[in-house]
């Protein structure tokens, strides 16, 4: 490269002079517009930060729970007075009564009615639960004395957290003073220890924190993807398969395609009102049943099926059917045993984005009972069931404070899921998408 | 019901000829496709049998029944019955919707069932219902921890959430309300911009809070008074809606979180709340009373409200566990002085109401339109 010579006054400016002249700035203009780029990037991904840490900071402790340890005795005068050891009498037992007594011994002197109450509720209410669990699993262990860790109250989980400030006056904390000298005391002797949350993982809904799970919700919405995946996948690709490759160009199919591509478009309460008047009003559909939840999200993921199956049965190349049809197969051979698993890794991939959009819906479900308090598994998608991301709204709702960690915990959990199925989405796309 | 189903087997079928044109696969899935939905029906239908309680209605009793429903589906071998938080009105409209194991049995609300919501329930054949009252709700007006403690009148309520206000030069009308600070409607209140986080109109909330707080406090200003009733009502429950009011949505705790963040900032929610998160928002004072278990429980706290449910009589021994649930939501342990209802901020009722309630919930007696007069 020469050094432009000194510009005579007189001589006009050449070509090459005035590109130089300009190069530097386009060069910066160039950066600068490549920056900005990256500057939204970085910013979407700041949020995504952002949302990422206040969910694993919120909803981290939410996987333990603290738990209290009691020496209970398992005083056959409290359990089976009669001796009998018969079904009824195991189950029926005043176990919260082994658990009073061993806080008695614990703190001998608390001895007042009102002290021994706010004493008592150290333990959650369902602690006698597990007491219960143990000894009709094996009721030899009566007469024993065993060391239980046992289900601390939320208030008590929530202090030991740190999510309840100790300095605040006594008459506006859920915990008195006495309550957090007891809780300091058993901390000083080791009785105090998080464990791990086994409750979120393997119960439905509860109104004590402490219960509560997300495995009711977690069947719920399984049954109900099932339900989906069951009818929207073969309907939607046969619907594209006999638009792409059978149906005549025609202004019919024209309006269908219009139509399509605006149902892919409305907004997901509408298909929950559609729910509501057909198959439940019409029909008689039970409310609340997956079955339900499965017909809406059907429709609603029909679409997004529909348009990526076509998507993939487009992207096979002419050629391919042309060379089938030419040494003699039929129309329908051909569909079948050359474009079809072609096209297949698209439209699983289509039909797993549209599934996950299906799992993250919650606005139809409102219309069709699904928004409940529902305690018990559901074992059929006929039984009363709630969806992962109705769950999340229930617990944000909660005026309990423990609720708070465990709605985070909850979205993390629904995020967990709709990573995997965008993952395998992918995966699929990579392993099997052929280029031509 | 029966020929529904028929009537869809033979449209599938008709789908499937049109399509059998092209291919014989095609019509075996059409077919295969109209007699999975024709089974579906079939079978949904056949389920006529309810084995669990369900109930519907208000998102602020949804709190108390959640925890009942809980505990009567632990402590008995029925099913644990369930629950959905549709709003008062909605609830009342489906269970009005009429009788059997599709509709639901109960129905739980903030406020009292209206004559014409009862006379729509009758034109779809649900005769008798059974009102139980099972304890009062109060409405709370908080600021945050951080700001200083407030104290307000209804009427001064009502002047800083009104949209027309009585003219402050005294002239008799009503103008839009010009009050942008807490000073300006009383020398003696903050300096603040007046800023309220409440809820929206769906709610029961808001309708109690309409009717107890905003009448409450527009009846003390004479140009309101000279109003005809119509007249009146709208200029009483027509909140503002240049900004110093804020529909903060359903969620009770999405307030308690703004006004943390927002230390200036007022929030109406449900007692419960207040509660709950009594190391994070402090009740204001209404006349000079601050909101506790006792004032509202005798009625000395202004805005305070019975919460009911209504149970359909014709339900009651045909879906197994009503009377059990009923029991146990009226029961000493749940509802009582120190029962677990009232640990979660439901105030109770008086130990004569709730006999009353417990030989109501004993005998069923239906509520009758005239029980409704004023």
């Amino acid at each position: 490269m020469s050094e432009p010579g000194p510009v005579k006054p007189n001589e006009p400016p050449r070509t090459r002079d005035r590109v130089a002249e300009g190069l530097r700035r386009r060069y910066m203009k160039e950066r600068a517009f490549r920056l900005l780029g990256l500057a939204a990037l970085l910013f979407g991904l700041g949020f995504l930060a952002i949302f990422f840490v206040t969910l694993v900071s919120n909803g981290a402790s939410a996987l333990l729970q603290t738990r209290i340890l009691l020496d209970v005795e398992l005083d056959p005068e409290v359990i089976d007075p009669e001796g009998r050891r018969d079904a009824v009498a195991l189950e029926t037992a005043n176990y919260q009564q082994l658990i009073r007594d061993a806080l008695n011994r614990l703190f001998p002197d608390v001895t007042e009615r009102s002290e021994r109450r706010a004493l008592y509720r150290l333990l959650s209410p369902a602690a006698d639960l597990e007491v219960r669990e143990l000894v009709l699993a094996n009721p030899a262990l009566i007469g024993e004395t065993r060391s239980l860790w046992l289900l601390a109250d939320d208030d008590v989980d929530m202090l030991i957290k740190g999510n309840i400030d100790r300095d605040v006056p006594e008459s506006e904390r859920r915990l008195s003073d006495a309550q957090i000298g007891w809780i300091d005391a058993l901390l000083d002797e080791g009785r105090i220890e998080r464990k791990l949350n086994r409750y979120f993982f393997t119960s439905g809904d509860s109104r004590d924190p402490e219960l509560a799970g997300i495995f009711g919700a977690t069947v719920g919405s399984f049954f109900m993807l099932l339900v989906t995946l069951v009818l929207s996948f073969p309907l939607g690709v046969a619907t594209a398969v006999y638009l792409e490759e059978f149906a005549p160009r025609n202004r019919w199919t024209d309006l269908i395609e219009v139509n399509i591509n605006n149902l892919a478009a409305v907004p997901s309460i509408v298909f929950g009102l559609l729910g509501l008047a057909l198959f439940i009003n019409a029909f008689g559909l039970p409310r609340s049943a997956p079955l339900v939840g499965g017909l809406v999200l059907t429709l609603m993921t029909l679409p997004v099926i529909i348009i990526a199956s076509r998507a993939a049965l487009k992207a096979v190349p002419p050629s391919i059917r042309e060379a089938a049809l030419g040494i003699g197969a039929s129309k329908m051979q051909t569909v079948l045993h050359h474009v079809l698993p072609l096209a297949l890794p698209g439209m699983l991939t289509g039909t797993i984005i549209g599934m996950a959009r299906a799992l993250g819906e919650s606005a139809p479900l409102l219309m069709i009972g699904m928004v409940a308090f529902i305690v018990d598994i559901p074992e059929s998608p006929l039984d009363p069931a709630t969806a992962l991301p109705v769950q999340i709204f229930l617990w944000a709702d909660s005026p309990e404070r423990a609720f708070v960690e465990r709605t985070s915990a909850a979205i993390l959990v629904l995020l967990a899921f709709l990573v995997v199925m965008n993952g395998i989405a992918i995966l699929l796309r990579k392993r099997f998408e052929r280029r031509y | 019901m029966r020929a529904d189903s028929s009537l869809f087997v033979r449209a599938g079928r008709k789908a499937g000829r049109a399509a059998g044109r092209r291919t014989a696969r095609a019509r075996r899935r059409g077919l295969a496709a109209a007699a999975l939905l024709a089974a579906v029906v079939t079978a949904a239908q056949g389920q006529t049998a309810r084995d669990y309680i369900s109930i519907v209605g208000s998102s602020t009793v949804y709190p108390f029944a959640t925890v009942v429903a809980e505990r009567f589906g632990r402590a008995t071998r029925f099913k644990t019955p369930k629950i959905e938080a549709t709003g008062s009105g909605g609830g009342i409209k489906l269970f009005c919707n009429g009788i059997g194991v599709r509709h639901p049995d109960i129905v739980n609300s903030s406020r009292r069932i209206k004559p014409s919501e009862i006379e729509n329930c009758r034109r779809h054949g649900v005769d008798d219902i059974v009102e139980i009252v099972i304890g009062y709700d109060g409405i709370v007006l908080a600021t945050s921890r951080k700001a200083p403690p407030m104290s307000l009148t209804l009427p001064q309520v009502y002047l800083a959430l009104a949209k027309r206000v009585p003219d402050p030069s005294g002239a008799g009308r009503l103008v839009p309300n010009p009050y942008r600070t807490w000073a300006d409607i009383d020398p003696s209140l903050p300096a603040a911009r007046i800023e309220v986080l409440g809820p929206p109109p769906t709610s029961g909330t808001r309708d109690a809070f309409l009717e107890l707080a905003m009448e409450g406090g527009c009846d003390a200003f004479e140009p309101i008074r000279a109003l005809d009733p119509g007249e009146r009502l709208a200029a009483c429950h027509t909140i503002r809606e240049d900004g110093g009011y804020i529909e903060a949505g359903e969620n009770d705790n999405l307030i308690v979180q703004k006004l943390d963040a927002n230390p200036s900032a007022v929030g109406i929610f449900g007692y419960s709340f207040m509660d709950q998160n009594g190391d994070r928002v402090r009740p204001i004072a209404i006349d000079g009373i601050e909101p506790t278990f006792d004032s509202i429980a005798d009625g000395r706290y202004p805005i305070a409200r019975p919460l009911y449910f209504y149970v359909k009589k014709a339900h009651v021994g045909v879906i197994p566990g009503i009377e059990g649930y009923l029991r146990e939501f009226i029961s000493e342990s749940a509802a009582g002085d120190f029962g677990y209802l009232s640990e979660l901020g439901l105030v109770p009722l008086r130990d004569r109401e709730r006999l009353r309630m417990l030989e109501r919930v004993e005998t069923l007696e239906p509520l009758t339109l005239s029980a409704l007069a004023p």
